[in-house]
């Protein structure tokens, strides 16, 4: 077994709610609430050191629910080891999760891109405004239901 | 440093960098807050470019997506290609012929040649060394013939398709880049001469924008950045794609500094290496089979021409292909690669319709952009030129 999912499934038995292996890829999906703990522990982890976070993706599954959702790519250099991890979030109005950005430096930018895209808040970010798209721009333009054109 | 550091503090001034300067790379706005000329902080505004490219692939199909990848990193746009063409085919489940992996791996390399000849140009440009853009712009011109002579096109060749290439080789293209093999180690000599050990070249340099390597890996550095700080990892080495385990090169680390002039020995080295690998790919090229260079797969390769025109099954194939597209199945990858610039990843998520449900870019420009007000800080202004041209940050590449 993938030596992240045995620590998550160790340290968080209530928080994985799904393990999915598809083409080599790991991904494992977790309850966000306690995603800062996950993630803390998955880049300590002696046997797992996620020092690294390749990128943060926001995601809208409309017409789905729950609508939204944040995947996290991390990486390990010790163990040439990579995982996705994904949290979907409860609340379709308001979308929101804390912020990771404590843990690894670079997930600041990542999730001003996806507050800015997505409209996803993350709780306890340090800088949490648009980075794309001018700051008084109104809507979110990665929403599935955003207009492609005719602005 | 030192002396200005001793000097009475003054009242802070907010001055406005870009977007449209010859140093910003493209369309980069900075507002630095300065005390003098110390930087307190600096707050990059980006998205001047932002042509909401992850947007526009959920409207259209896969292979529809491969002209806008194309354009995310427009100094290396066969690159872009190469990572999506990568992981839609994991999401398929298919792999390519060996001749079309190798020759995928020479254009990925000399497009990498390209990149950090354009790197190397500008950059000694912003800190006034002015030679090595013309020496340098003078191998990327034969690059850009033979991407020419592949597809016809320059800058952005789309020369890769998902499941293979557009077309083989064409006749004379074989020896035209033995030419460029061959000469290229003494062209690099030039760039070497001048400023290696050039002096002025040293002092804006060395020093400049250094991080520890546990640093680089927390702002979530990698290629030659992360290399330049001594973290020893390469895509290419450590998680091999398209038969790079079968090639020979080594992997430069620069002199353990982690400043500039450490990221720009990596980068020179890197060049070397690259042409090593062009060379061993032109040696594997010539012992596969012509024409073998796209995978049997109906559902992802396009049939012949001459059976389009023969054959109603492989009219309609075609037919079928280019109009409803190819429709991988449900699931969701994460593919990366070793891009001039630092990993370059594609998290693609299909509903198993024929347009992708979401594509998210992970561009190596985004992410060390990220970090240059922690570069900055207590830096020079004049200092941040150099901070910017070391990063070699392309602005479309930020912005998608």
């Amino acid at each position: 077994m993938n030596k992240a999912v045995a620590l998550l499934e160790e340290k968080f038995p209530d928080e994985v709610v799904e393990v999915v292996e598809f083409r080599g890829d790991t991904t494992i999906e977790v309850k966000p609430e306690r995603i800062v703990d996950i993630c803390t522990a998955l880049k300590d982890g002696h046997d797992t050191g996620f020092k690294y976070l390749s990128m943060i993706a926001g995601m809208d599954y409309s017409p789905a629910s729950p609508r939204f959702g944040v995947v996290y790519a991390l990486y390990s250099h010790k163990h040439h080891d990579r995982i996705t991890l994904k949290a979907r979030l409860a609340d379709d109005q308001a979308p929101a999760i804390d912020s990771v950005a404590k843990v690894w430096s670079t997930a600041n930018w990542h999730e001003r891109e996806i507050y800015d895209m997505m409209g996803i808040r993350f709780k306890g970010h340090p800088d949490l405004r648009r980075i794309l798209m001018p700051s008084d721009w109104v809507g979110h333009p990665q929403r599935k239901d955003y207009p492609l054109k005719g602005m | 440093m030192n002396q200005v550091g001793t000097m009475k503090r003054t009242e802070t001034m907010l001055l406005n960098v870009g977007p449209s300067h010859p140093s910003t790379h493209g369309v980069l706005r900075v507002l630095v807050d300065l005390d003098g000329e110390l930087i307190n902080s600096a707050d990059p505004d980006i998205g001047y470019l932002h042509r909401g490219i992850e947007k526009m692939c959920e409207y259209r199909t896969y292979h529809k997506c491969l002209p806008l990848m194309n354009r995310i990193d427009y100094l290396a746009g066969e690159v872009n290609n190469f990572g999506f063409c990568l992981a839609v085919e994991k999401l398929l489940g298919v792999e390519i012929p060996k001749r079309a992996q190798y020759i995928r791996v020479l254009i990925v390399e000399l497009t990498r040649i390209a990149s950090h000849l354009f790197w190397l140009g500008t950059h000694g440009h912003d800190l006034g060394a002015m030679t090595p853009l013309f020496y340098a712009f003078r191998e990327r011109e034969t690059i850009m013939d033979l991407c020419e002579m592949v597809s016809g096109a320059r800058m952005f060749p789309l020369y890769f398709r998902i499941g293979g290439l557009a077309a083989d080789l064409p006749e004379g293209f074989m020896p035209a880049a033995w030419e460029f093999v061959k000469s290229f180690p003494k062209c690099w000599k030039d760039y070497d001469t001048l400023l290696t050990q050039n002096i002025i070249w040293k002092h804006r340099t060395m020093g400049v924008g250094t991080m520890s390597a546990g640093d680089a890996l927390d702002w979530g550095w990698s290629g030659p950045m992360a290399r330049g700080s001594g973290v020893d990892w390469d895509l290419r080495r450590d998680n091999p794609y398209s038969s790079y385990d079968e090639f020979e090169f080594e992997v430069p680390l620069g002199n353990s500094q982690g400043d500039t002039y450490s990221r720009y020995l990596v980068r020179m080295a890197e060049m070397l290496q690259s042409n090593r690998i062009v060379k061993q790919a032109l040696e594997k090229i010539a012992k596969t089979e012509p024409g073998d260079i796209k995978v049997a797969d109906p559902r992802v390769s396009l049939p012949p021409k001459e059976m389009v025109y023969s054959d109603i099954a492989s009219l309609i194939n075609h037919f079928k292909l280019i109009q409803e597209g190819i429709t991988p199945p449900k699931g969701e990858v994460y593919q990366c690669i070793e891009a001039p610039k630092g990993e370059m990843g594609f998290y693609i998520v299909s509903d198993g319709g024929p347009q992708p449900l979401r594509v998210k870019v992970r561009t190596p420009s985004f992410v060390v952009l990220g970090s240059l007000d922690k570069l900055c800080r207590g830096r020079l202004l004049s200092d941040m030129i150099a901070m910017i041209g070391t990063m070699d940050i392309v602005l479309a590449d930020v912005d998608r």
